[in-house]
């Protein structure tokens, strides 16, 4: 019945469009531009071939997530479809045995000569390499605006100690010291505090099971993000992330964790100035470090048009393609040899700590982290708050949805 | 004769293709979905996506896991938020809508405007309501700067981001607690079949009724669900989601009421007041006993709305605001978001359930009616 029923919708699919390439992503809004751009980049290179736009907006990609799933399951995968470079790319798809090797792609194109290696170990197990990433984002930086620090005469905080110095300052000002958005910011800004407090080493060894959840630094790192949440808005989790930046753009808060897509809304929506209308650091205590995330297009098996997808993610690997799309969109391109007078002040500095930072990965994006233990993980953010944040429960309830789910590869 | 089987036969082909697409589409999938609910689908994330996934019978263990797993906590307060939610938002939209229908059946001046009005909430979309009453929520603004307009000070209320948590009880106690509701709604048949003069019938409800009582009541002994208290309740937060989902039905309850007040003759009214009664016992004893039956009627649809509730919740929270949640909402993230296919498919059956046990009674009533006339 399956079967007869993919045939079919094949059968009326490949009558209507005979010559295209279906992409399938989640970027609209903001975003969307940035990806009609590449297209447009792919089209003039393949004048013969058509992009189906199959854009699933909505919940930060969680709803084209589940499309995504249900199509795969019913057997009828997009010719090529955006994914997360890193475990959600490997532990859901290429573990399913749903992707093909692209190695021979990386090798024809010299991929493997102008990508950081950290980047492709991300998107590759020992049988192959999985996917093109085509952007880099940063998760762990802090956003502020120099005049309104001034203003209330605190500097930028290294340390969360520092910052937890200042936060009484800022709160007899009537400012809020951290804004904070809806759920998925919350553990957003975890990731960045357990970074901080377990250093790049030990945060690395806990998507790998080699340091449990609940471990003295785990427990630590949510005893840090206890005291860091007292310093944020009793309303985030009303506040989608854009909300949570206005009021740092507002100047109602000093400062606001979240990852460098933030610059792009500033730069391109509300028309700030990097440096001047807005500024940045590494999140505390996290200088030196870069926590990466990627967003790539990978080959599922049984793309109906395969080749296309193949031109496709040619398009989506170049140097023209990249350098293209990423201005646009606010990210860097992973390929070390991208021209970055193209890019503005932000994104030149995020290039240049790329090049030379300790790279980890971001759990609420993607890179570490398997799809369940994610799904699971707001879990512990619950407990904690319902236990009156009780490090010990939230590092406990980490560790068996860890054990339970398996946590990384 | 041959012409009654000739009519048959048509009759037989022309609901055949309904029922083929009835049987696989709906009752299929439900086969399919209880199938799921009891295999291992999603803990192996190899087999997880695969192109034809290796599942293995697990029986009960997932239920067991949801309703006393560690991890499942969530589940059991989607639960708990579910009934709370369910139980006001029919309360409310009942008494709002009886309410209005009442006030316009007295002969308001332009009451075709005001019935229109009232109604228009019903047509739009939970995803409308639930994006519109998300921004008139925000704590910051919206209803909580209503009272400045009468020189009042601003509300402080959170609304939906309140974290706060009413009537508590320990999860543990749920089965004392259900066999009492039980308890209680059994003696009642009983009563009811006293008062019809059927001894048996009562005798044998009210003891069960009492069993379970006495049962309950010591605590519900062999039964322990968890290994340590777990407290769970109301959580305030749900009361802007209950606010917005009356918002939008309690039009539509009222458009109900509103035939049905219509449809009760002017003669029956009249006959009372000639009897002396006053216009409150005009309701009481007349108008409100013929509007039984609308009433069982809407509580019905209002309550299969409510136990199926996602898109508003979605809307108005997002979805991993654990204080708002309810199971469709975990079930769609589950399933959807972390591959766990066995586990949603189980959420998918209990909620099943508890919609069959508010429509199964009614469907089985309504026809017994029917082939009494």
């Amino acid at each position: 019945m399956r079967r007869l029923l993919a045939v079919l919708i094949a059968v009326g699919m490949s009558v209507v469009a005979a010559n295209e390439v279906e992409v399938f992503h989640w970027w609209a809004g903001d975003e969307g531009p940035a990806l009609q751009a590449l297209i447009e980049v792919f089209e003039e290179q393949y004048p013969e071939i058509t992009v189906n736009d199959a854009a699933v907006t909505g919940g930060a990609g969680v709803v084209a997530r589940a499309v995504l799933r249900t199509r795969m399951l019913g057997g009828q995968p997009p010719d090529t479809f955006q994914v997360h470079a890193g475990d959600e790319l490997i532990l859901t798809w290429v573990v399913a045995d749903r992707m093909e090797d692209l190695t021979f792609l990386f090798e024809e194109e010299g991929w493997l000569d102008v990508l950081s290696p950290d980047l492709i170990e991300l998107i590759s197990t020992p049988e192959g390499i999985w996917s093109v990433p085509v952007n880099i984002h940063r998760s762990n930086v802090m956003w502020y605006v120099p005049e309104n620090l001034e203003q209330w005469g605190v500097e930028v905080p290294e340390t969360w100690d520092a910052f937890l110095e200042i936060c009484p300052t800022l709160q007899a000002e009537g400012v809020t010291p951290l804004s904070l958005g809806e759920a998925w910011t919350v553990v957003h800004l975890w990731e960045s505090v357990a970074l901080a407090a377990m250093g790049p080493d030990q945060y690395s060894q806990l998507w790998t099971g080699q340091l449990p959840f609940d471990s003295p630094a785990g427990v630590e790192a949510w005893e840090l993000f206890g005291e860091i949440l007292e310093c944020t808005n009793p309303d985030a989790s009303g506040l989608s992330w854009q909300q949570a930046t206005d009021l740092v753009v507002d100047g109602e808060a000093a400062f606001n964790v979240m990852g460098d897509w933030a610059a792009g809304y500033m730069y391109t929506t509300l028309e700030l100035e990097p440096g001047t209308g807005f500024g940045w650091a590494a999140s505390p205590d996290t200088e030196g470090v870069f926590m990466v995330l990627s967003d790539s297009f990978g080959l599922p098996r049984g793309a109906p048009n395969r080749d296309n997808a193949i031109a496709w993610l040619r398009v989506s690997g170049s140097l023209e393609g990249q350098d293209t799309f990423n201005p646009i969109k606010g990210s860097i391109a992973p390929r070390l040899d991208s021209d970055l007078d193209l890019y503005n002040a932000y994104l030149q500095d995020a290039a240049a700590d790329f090049a030379v930072d300790r790279q980890v990965g971001s759990l609420m994006h993607g890179t570490v982290g398997s799809d369940p233990f994610r799904d699971n993980f707001f879990l512990a953010l619950d407990v904690f708050y319902d236990t009156g944040r009780n490090a010990q429960a939230a590092a406990s309830a980490a560790q068996a949805v860890a054990l339970q789910f398996g946590v990384g590869r | 004769m041959r012409r009654f089987s000739r009519d048959r036969l048509t009759a037989v082909l022309m609901l055949l293709p309904s029922l083929v697409v009835l049987a696989i589409f709906v009752y299929g999938f439900i086969g399919q979905t209880a199938y799921v609910s009891f295999t291992d689908w999603g803990r192996d994330p190899a087999q997880a996506l695969a192109v034809s996934p290796q599942l293995n019978f697990v029986g009960w263990d997932n239920y067991q896991r949801l309703f006393t797993g560690l991890l499942e906590s969530r589940f059991r307060q989607d639960l708990v938020n579910l009934v709370f939610f369910t139980v006001f938002f029919i309360v409310g939209s009942l008494g709002l809508g009886l309410a209005l229908a009442i006030l316009l059946d007295r002969g308001v001046k332009g009451e075709a405007f005001f019935r229109t009005i009232f109604l228009y909430p019903f047509a739009l979309a939970f995803i409308v309501t639930g994006t519109v009453w998300r921004w008139m929520l925000q704590p910051q603004g919206g209803v909580n700067l209503l009272p400045t307009y009468l020189g009042l000070p601003r509300g402080e209320f959170a609304w939906l981001t309140s974290r706060e948590q009413v009537w508590r009880f320990d999860w543990n106690q749920v089965p004392s607690i259900t066999a009492g509701i039980v308890a209680v709604v059994l003696l009642w048949i009983a009563w009811g079949a006293l008062r019809r003069a059927q001894h048996g019938q009562a005798f044998g409800f009210a003891i069960v009724g009492l069993a379970l009582a006495a049962w309950g009541l010591a605590g519900g002994p062999g039964v322990e669900l968890l290994p340590f208290p777990e407290r769970r309740g109301f959580n305030l937060a749900l009361i802007g989601v209950i606010i917005a989902a009356v918002w939008q039905m309690s039009g539509y309850t009222m458009a109900l009421y509103l035939a049905s007040l219509r449809g009760i003759p002017e003669e029956l009214r009249e006959a009372a007041r000639v009897d002396g009664a006053s216009g409150f016992q005009v309701y009481r004893h007349v108008v409100f006993p013929l509007l039984g039956p609308i009433t069982l009627s809407a509580m019905i649809i209002l309550g299969h709305i409510s136990l199926k509730i996602f898109d508003l919740i979605w809307a108005m929270a997002g979805p991993d605001l654990a204080t708002t949640s309810v199971p469709a909402l975990l079930m769609y993230l589950r399933a959807f978001r972390g591959n766990q296919f066995a586990d949603g498919a189980a959420i998918a059956m209990v909620l099943l359930l508890m919609v069959a046990l508010v429509i199964v009674p009614y469907l089985w009533s309504s026809l017994r009616g029917e082939v009494r006339r």
